[in-house]
């Protein structure tokens, strides 16, 4: 399968600082990649410049292998959703979405058709005759939709599109996108700062920090076997612990020895656990010290007996009976345990 | 007592300001020769004597061309240089900006004064072109100021969302961005009309034959006080006063979001 967009070795400077930092990226096409990093590391500095707003400091930009580097918004075969959406406040809705197809000098009947077209797949063709500021939000980011997806791009990107809703309808428009996304094939590329959002969306997920993609694939591998730390923490929570390969390939930790491969003996190493993998059982004697009620479980926070230092993180039954104080025992999923490669 | 003291206290403000204008308003309808008490009208015939003055209807045209042309040029003039100053990095932005609206500052008089020397040395002649270029000076930097103060970065964003789909520049301008702003570009028309309308050092010295009414209005007062100047001065007064209502009601006027 050849790569829709490539992205080879950008890095773009702003001033002194590094807003990325050689960064190479392949999207296929049909998929829905997801740029998930927090703010400052990067990912809508990478949306702007796939999307031609930016032009980078150095690297190359490939959509459907002809060098886009350096062309204009207008030129290229991407269509943006803005954050703020940036509909035109005095067209209609239908003006809103056949603008794209004005501009292309399509005929007003063609272009009033594709546009109500365009509408019906993001289930707004009532609203045709509205003026934006007549819409919810929820609405006028399915214009926005519809307005971008109506000039079949090859690419479509999205900033932070559900970043204004509150909640309930951003998970709703979250199962809506993935559903519009599929209806019409295009490859999207979305950012966000919010993983649980990613995690619903994404084919591809690319973890960005500091201006580097620290870690990138299908959402299941990126969450269950993160490459680095940082993807650990901030794709979900995980117990970070230090480790020491020992003569025989095993991990040495405070919280005992686990059989992982991957590391050279008498390197020291970092590993995770996820909260989901630690239980009530034989093992760790620890004292918990936080527990938060989150409605279908409790999150528990325990320091210890063997190490106090380290707050080991438990995804616990919302029946389980426990109290900030009181003494518990956990048991760590060996099978579950994360080598990470920083 | 308080209350009656600031009712008599806005009585006497709005007394001193519109007192002046009310008699003029009043004896404009004088039946008689002079503006003068005891009033013994009202009569229409300093009005009809006004429309059969040539030279004042004269007047009267040549001042709505010169606001109308000068105000839109003002207006296209500020909204290209605001649209630059909002969307471009330019060396020394603020500074450039400061030149731009510091002839608000600077009388008419001074401008005038400067253009007709300028003119002079360009070899050419005073007439009502000048006059207008004249009122573009001094409605240029309002006009900047309004649509300037009304651009901002949401703006920025739907017009790279206009370029995005495939707009050019031009027309971002004029389909994007012009109708977006346009309380802002009626504002900055209508004030400029109000200020062109009722202007009268700089018209007074740019202009030679063809002139403004209220250079005409100063060539009548000059042959002494009669109600035809009460007429004309009515007239203008009550066009000032349309114009700065169409203004009120576009720049202060809700806007839904």
């Amino acid at each position: 399968m050849t790569d829709l967009v490539s992205i080879e070795h950008i890095t773009q400077r702003f001033g002194a600082s590094l807003a990325l930092d050689d960064v190479s990226l392949a999207i296929q096409p049909g998929s829905y990649t997801v740029l998930l990093g927090p703010s400052g590391s990067g990912k809508t500095t990478l949306l702007s410049i796939l999307g031609g707003f930016l032009q980078p400091s150095a690297g190359r930009v490939l959509i459907d292998g002809a060098d886009c580097t350096t062309l204009a918004p207008a030129k290229r075969p991407t269509a943006t959703v803005f954050q703020d959406y940036a509909l035109f406040p005095h067209m209609s809705v239908g003006g809103n979405v056949a603008f794209g197809l004005r501009m292309q000098g399509v005929a007003k009947d063609a272009r009033v058709a594709k546009a109500r077209d365009m509408l019906r797949i993001v289930g707004l063709d009532q609203a045709f005759d509205k003026k934006p500021h007549q819409l919810s939000g929820g609405q006028r980011q399915r214009v926005a939709l519809a307005r971008a997806l109506v000039v079949e791009p090859a690419v479509l990107l999205l900033d932070e599109p559900l970043g204004a809703l509150d909640l309930k309808l951003r998970r709703q428009m979250q199962d809506e996108l993935k559903a519009i996304q599929k209806r019409v094939g295009t490859a999207f590329v979305h950012v966000t700062h919010d993983q649980e959002e990613a995690m619903a969306l994404a084919d591809h997920v690319v973890v960005m920090n500091h201006g580097r993609i620290e870690d990138e694939g299908a959402p299941e591998r990126v969450y269950g076997r993160p490459a680095t730390r940082f993807s650990a923490t901030f794709m979900g929570e995980s117990t970070i612990l230090d480790g020491r390969v020992g003569a025989d390939g095993r991990v040495a930790t405070a919280l005992g020895i686990f059989d992982l491969a991957g590391g050279n003996a008498g390197q020291m190493v970092h590993v995770a656990i996820r909260p989901e993998h630690v239980q009530i059982g034989p093992g760790i004697a620890a004292t918990v010290k936080d527990v938060v009620y989150q409605g279908s479980f409790k999150r528990v926070a325990a320091a210890p007996a063997q190490a106090p230092e380290v707050a080991l993180l438990a995804r616990l039954p919302a029946y389980a009976a426990v109290a900030e104080g009181s003494a518990i025992s956990l048991q760590i999923d060996p099978a579950q345990v994360i080598l990470l490669a920083d | 007592m308080a209350r009656a003291i600031s009712i008599l206290y806005a009585l006497a403000i709005y007394g001193f300001i519109f007192l002046p204008v009310a008699v003029l308003v009043l004896f404009s309808f004088q039946g008689t020769l002079f503006p003068i008490p005891p009033f013994n009208g009202p009569s229409l015939r300093w009005y009809q004597a006004v429309l059969n003055d040539a030279r004042l209807t004269d007047g009267l045209v040549n001042s709505i061309f010169v606001a109308v042309l000068s105000s839109a040029l003002a207006t296209l003039l500020g909204f290209l240089s605001a649209w630059g100053f909002a969307r471009f990095t330019l060396p020394a932005s603020a500074l450039l900006r400061g030149f731009l609206t510091l002839p608000l500052t600077v009388s008419y008089l001074i401008i005038g004064m400067g253009l007709l020397i300028f003119f002079n040395w360009l070899g050419l002649p005073k007439s009502l072109a000048a006059a207008g270029i004249g009122h573009v000076v001094i409605n240029l930097p309002l006009c900047f100021a309004i649509i300037y103060s009304q651009m901002g970065e949401h703006q920025a964003n739907i017009e790279r969302a206009a370029r995005d789909l495939g707009a050019r520049e031009w027309q971002v301008l004029t389909l994007v961005t012009a109708p977006m702003l346009w309380p802002a570009l009626f504002a900055g028309f209508f004030l400029s009309m109000t200020f062109s309308w009722d202007e009268f050092v700089i018209a007074f010295l740019l202009t030679r034959f063809e002139t403004t009414l209220p250079v005409e209005i100063w060539n009548l007062l000059r042959a002494g006080l009669n109600p035809k100047t009460n007429a004309v001065g009515a007239l203008v007064f009550g066009i000032s006063i349309l114009l700065a209502i169409v203004f009120e009601l576009v720049a202060f006027r809700k806007r839904p979001q």
